[in-house]
């Protein structure tokens, strides 16, 4: 399986005196694991993210038998390991006991999903403690996040506060199971992570002071579940500082207001920009919704192409709102499409694309699984000389080179 | 844009006074809001040149607007269909409606402004015991009444409660639309739609000749709130009630053929109601294409374009270089869009048309490239609607005059 996330340095690597610059391409893996109990809507949700499903596509999913393995290929050098595991009792205290080892080491992430709609909490809730000793015997550093789902079936009047309450009720349970690992294996805790000096049992809440948890309430019917996955996904692509610097650049030279960048097959955001004006903007929730519009955009083009649904849909797009915004999205690298949202003007429009075309060599390193330095006389890769310093001459189509076709 | 409000003044009936209809958050499309000044300022102008014409939006008459009923068994989907259609609920929010105790009256002012009553399915307006409804007050001035039959259920009795409404009706009413929306027809196959369809309309047209009534004015229409179908069954109904209809499809015909349209709609934006398309024949994967499109540009508008900018962001992007009011930067002043499709790079396209209204068209193979004179074309097509809906554009920014241009 995947190499540990915490090295960073995973396979794939052609050995070899590695560049700053080959360091950026590394292919990097991540091992996810999906686990909650059975028909907690694990599936649902991985195809809904990365095979296009419909929400209502899912009611046809069949319970998953064991580990379901699949190999996502995300932003051409981050590659997600996904193992979703099937929740039904019998597989999950085989998860526990004789696969214990296999399943729970060298996890980059894990994601746990809780059914709102559950009869048995507390039964969930030990299944669960048992998970996270388990995690945190074999992969310390691993981040936890915890779905609660199928809040869709919550009256909507009271759906924060029933978040809240299941929210307080798996931190507690959490810490508490942090707090025995860490009474019962000090040593062996220690030994499975140098970096964390082993730490004195936290008696009280505040226990997820000792391992990432983040919380998120979701449903397949809106756009909730993009908000988490995104969540999960930006801690998890590599370079992210870099493009966010480029896109930072991009966005200045532009004059936008604000920039996105989404993933391609899922239509997650993995990298934004705001201006200080965009900044203003009340929706504080416009990412998730963008990747909701846009990917059921994305299946109404299907439908009415009849082209796969997986397949690339729509190549350009703009709008004008008269005096008071344009915006324009476009392809961008082979894995990206950018979505440019800035002043109203003719003129100001007009060199936006422009600019953002001649900049995407600058973004091109995003999709390069290799290592460009070797197979310079390919071409293609000229990209790479410009990596680390900030691009300095976003000029019309003049300097940067031709745009990629 | 259509704007929504829940009349309780006048109403002819109310039965029991329960718990009403929990309203849903209602959506208003922020292009309203740009929108707005433009139909003020033309709205006075209007008055100054001819005090009779004007469209006064702060007091809603109930008088002259054609009114669309809903009518049908309890549970049969009526408020969940007017809620949806008309105040975007999401269907699957549906499951919490509560049962209407009382006619629930919707004022929507729209490029036409029309009434929705939701009835109580409960109540049997033609047999009550306590009390005896005003007839006129209710049917006078309908557009059409919407008769809904859940198909999931056994529909013999709605079947039965709709034949006696139509013979009530016929006699005084004969001019009267009925449309019967076989509904909830999500998860039925194709063949038993087909089937019910066949059945209900044998029922009813058997039951109406027995009583001596032929051509009843009576229409079928296969709905579910789960997808486009109900919005286009709608969009039929309502055209129906516009005058002059023939007219504006003329006009989009015309479009189509000097622009190499395929499909061009007529939308009401708020409600994704067509109002009219062009002559080619109907074609339900191009409305609902059109009609998502829609929602994609309701959705940017409202995140980036319903909030105000800062004074400072305005006074830099009118500074230099630019030197120019933002209004005189932009060649438009109407929300204007297109998209390209990866498939056959066969475009879309969506223009404002007013508060209300949007022209969205499918473009054939390769037309992105003409682009520029598509626009111009649009525009003087955009104009005769706007002059077909007697609100035009404020006069300043009106161009010269020019005919459709020829390629
Ligand atoms: N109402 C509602 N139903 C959901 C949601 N997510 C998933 N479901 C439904 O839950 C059912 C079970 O989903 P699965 O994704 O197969 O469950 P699972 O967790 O993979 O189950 P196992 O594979 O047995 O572990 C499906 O019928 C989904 O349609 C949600 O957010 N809301
Ligand atoms: N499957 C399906 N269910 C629907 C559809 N439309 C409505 N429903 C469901 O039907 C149920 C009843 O809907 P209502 O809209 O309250 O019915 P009503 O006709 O207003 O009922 P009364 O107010 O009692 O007369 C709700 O649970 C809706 O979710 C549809 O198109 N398909
Ligand atoms: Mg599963
Ligand atoms: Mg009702």
């Amino acid at each position: 399986m995947g190499a540990s996330p915490a090295a960073g340095s995973a396979a794939g690597d052609s050995g070899g005196p590695a560049a700053a610059l080959a360091q950026l391409k590394k292919v990097k893996k991540q091992k996810v694991l999906l686990m909650g109990k059975s028909g907690s809507g694990k599936s649902s949700m991985r195809s809904i993210i990365f095979s296009n499903y419909l929400a209502r596509d899912t009611r046809r999913l069949g319970a998953t038998i064991d580990i379901d393995l699949s190999h996502v290929k995300f932003l051409g050098n981050l590659t997600l390991n996904l193992w979703d595991c099937g929740g039904q009792e019998a597989f999950m205290e085989n998860y526990l006991s004789q696969q214990r080892a296999h399943v729970f080491s060298n996890v980059g992430v894990l994601i746990y999903v809780f059914d709102i709609e559950s009869r048995d909490v507390e039964r969930d809730l030990a299944t669960y403690v048992n998970i996270i000793s388990a995690l945190v015997q074999y992969s310390r550093e691993a981040k936890v996040f915890v779905l609660i789902h199928k809040m869709d079936l919550i009256q909507p009047m009271t759906r924060e506060d029933v978040f809240d309450h299941r929210a307080a009720l798996v931190r507690r349970k959490t810490a508490e199971a942090v707090a025995i690992m860490h009474k019962q294996k000090p040593e062996q805790l220690q030994a499975q992570s140098q970096l964390q000096p082993p730490q004195v049992a936290p008696s009280t809440a505040g226990g997820d002071l000792s391992i990432n948890l983040q919380l998120f309430a979701t449903s397949i019917w809106d756009q909730s579940l993009y908000k988490a996955w995104a969540s999960i996904i930006h801690d998890l692509v590599p370079n992210l500082s870099v493009i966010e610097a480029q896109l930072a650049s991009l966005g200045l030279a532009i004059d936008a207001d604000e920039i996105l960048l989404f993933e391609r097959t899922s239509f997650l955001v993995v990298s934004k920009w705001t201006s200080r004006e965009g900044e203003r903007n009340p929706y504080g929730d416009r990412f998730e919704r963008m990747s909701n519009i846009l990917k059921s955009w994305k299946h109404t083009c299907s439908k009415y192409t009849g082209t796969p649904r997986n397949a690339e849909q729509f190549s350009d797009f703009e709008y004008k709102m008269g005096a008071t915004f344009s915006m324009f999205a476009t392809k961008f690298t082979t894995n990206t499409y950018i979505l440019v949202c800035m002043p109203p003007g003719e003129a100001r429009f007009n060199s936006a694309k422009l600019n953002v075309a001649a900049a995407r060599p600058w973004f091109r390193f995003l999709d390069g699984p290799v290592v460009p330095a070797q197979s310079a006389a390919g071409g293609g890769m000229s990209s790479s000389q410009v990596l680390g310093s900030t691009p300095s001459g976003y000029s019309g189509e003049a300097s940067v080179g031709a745009p990629e076709n | 844009m259509s704007s929504a409000s829940t009349e309780d003044d006048d109403v002819p009936a109310d039965t029991t006074g329960g718990p009403s209809l929990p309203r849903p958050i209602r959506f208003i499309s922020p292009a309203t809001l740009n929108l707005h000044r433009v139909y003020e300022q033309n709205r006075q102008r209007l008055q100054k040149k001819d005090g009779s014409k004007v469209p006064d939006p702060t007091t809603p008459q109930t008088k002259g607007k054609p009114r669309l009923l809903l009518m049908g068994q309890r549970r049969s989907g009526k408020s969940s269909i007017s809620s949806v259609v008309f105040h975007k609920l999401p269907p699957s929010e549906t499951l919490f409606l509560e049962s209407t105790a009382r006619i629930q009256k919707d004022s929507l002012n729209s490029f036409m402004e029309f009434q929705v009553w939701d009835f109580p399915g409960q109540i049997d307006i033609f047999d009550n015991p306590n009390f005896t409804f005003d007839m006129d007050a209710i049917f006078g001035e309908i557009g059409a009444l919407i008769w809904v039959i859940d198909a999931q259920d056994d529909y013999l009795e709605a079947v039965a409660r709709l034949n006696s409404t139509i013979l009530h009706l016929y006699r005084s009413y004969p001019h009267i639309n009925i449309e019967v929306f076989i509904h909830k027809v999500d998860g039925l196959s194709d063949d038993y739609r087909l089937d019910i369809q066949r059945d209900v309309t044998i029922r009813i047209q058997d039951e109406l000749s027995d009583q001596g009534v032929e051509n009843a004015p009576v229409n079928f229409h296969l709905t579910s709130i789960y997808n486009h179908s109900i919005f286009e069954a709608f969009s039929k109904v309502i055209q129906k009630l516009i005058p002059r209809l023939g007219q504006l499809e003329a006009m989009l015909t015309n479009l189509c053929r000097t622009c190499r349209f395929e499909k061009a709609y007529l939308f009401d934006v708020n409600t994704k109601i067509y109002i009219a398309t062009d002559n080619t024949p109907e074609d339900m994967a191009s409305y609902e294409i059109c009609s998502d499109y829609v929602d994609v540009i309701i959705d940017f508008t409202e995140v980036y374009g319903s909030w105000p900018r800062s004074q400072q962001w305005r006074e830099r992007l009118e500074g230099e270089p630019w030197s120019q009011p933002l209004e005189e930067q932009v060649a438009c002043e109407w929300a204007e869009s297109g998209m390209v499709l990866a498939d056959a790079r066969r475009p879309i396209m969506l223009r404002e048309v007013d508060r209300f209204l949007a022209l969205v068209a499918i473009m054939k193979e390769g037309s992105y490239d003409k682009m520029p004179q598509i626009n111009m074309n649009v525009d003087v097509v955009v104009k005769g609607l706007t002059e077909f809906f007697e609100i035009t554009k404020p006069k300043e920014v009106v161009g010269p005059a020019q005919g459709l241009a020829s390629p």
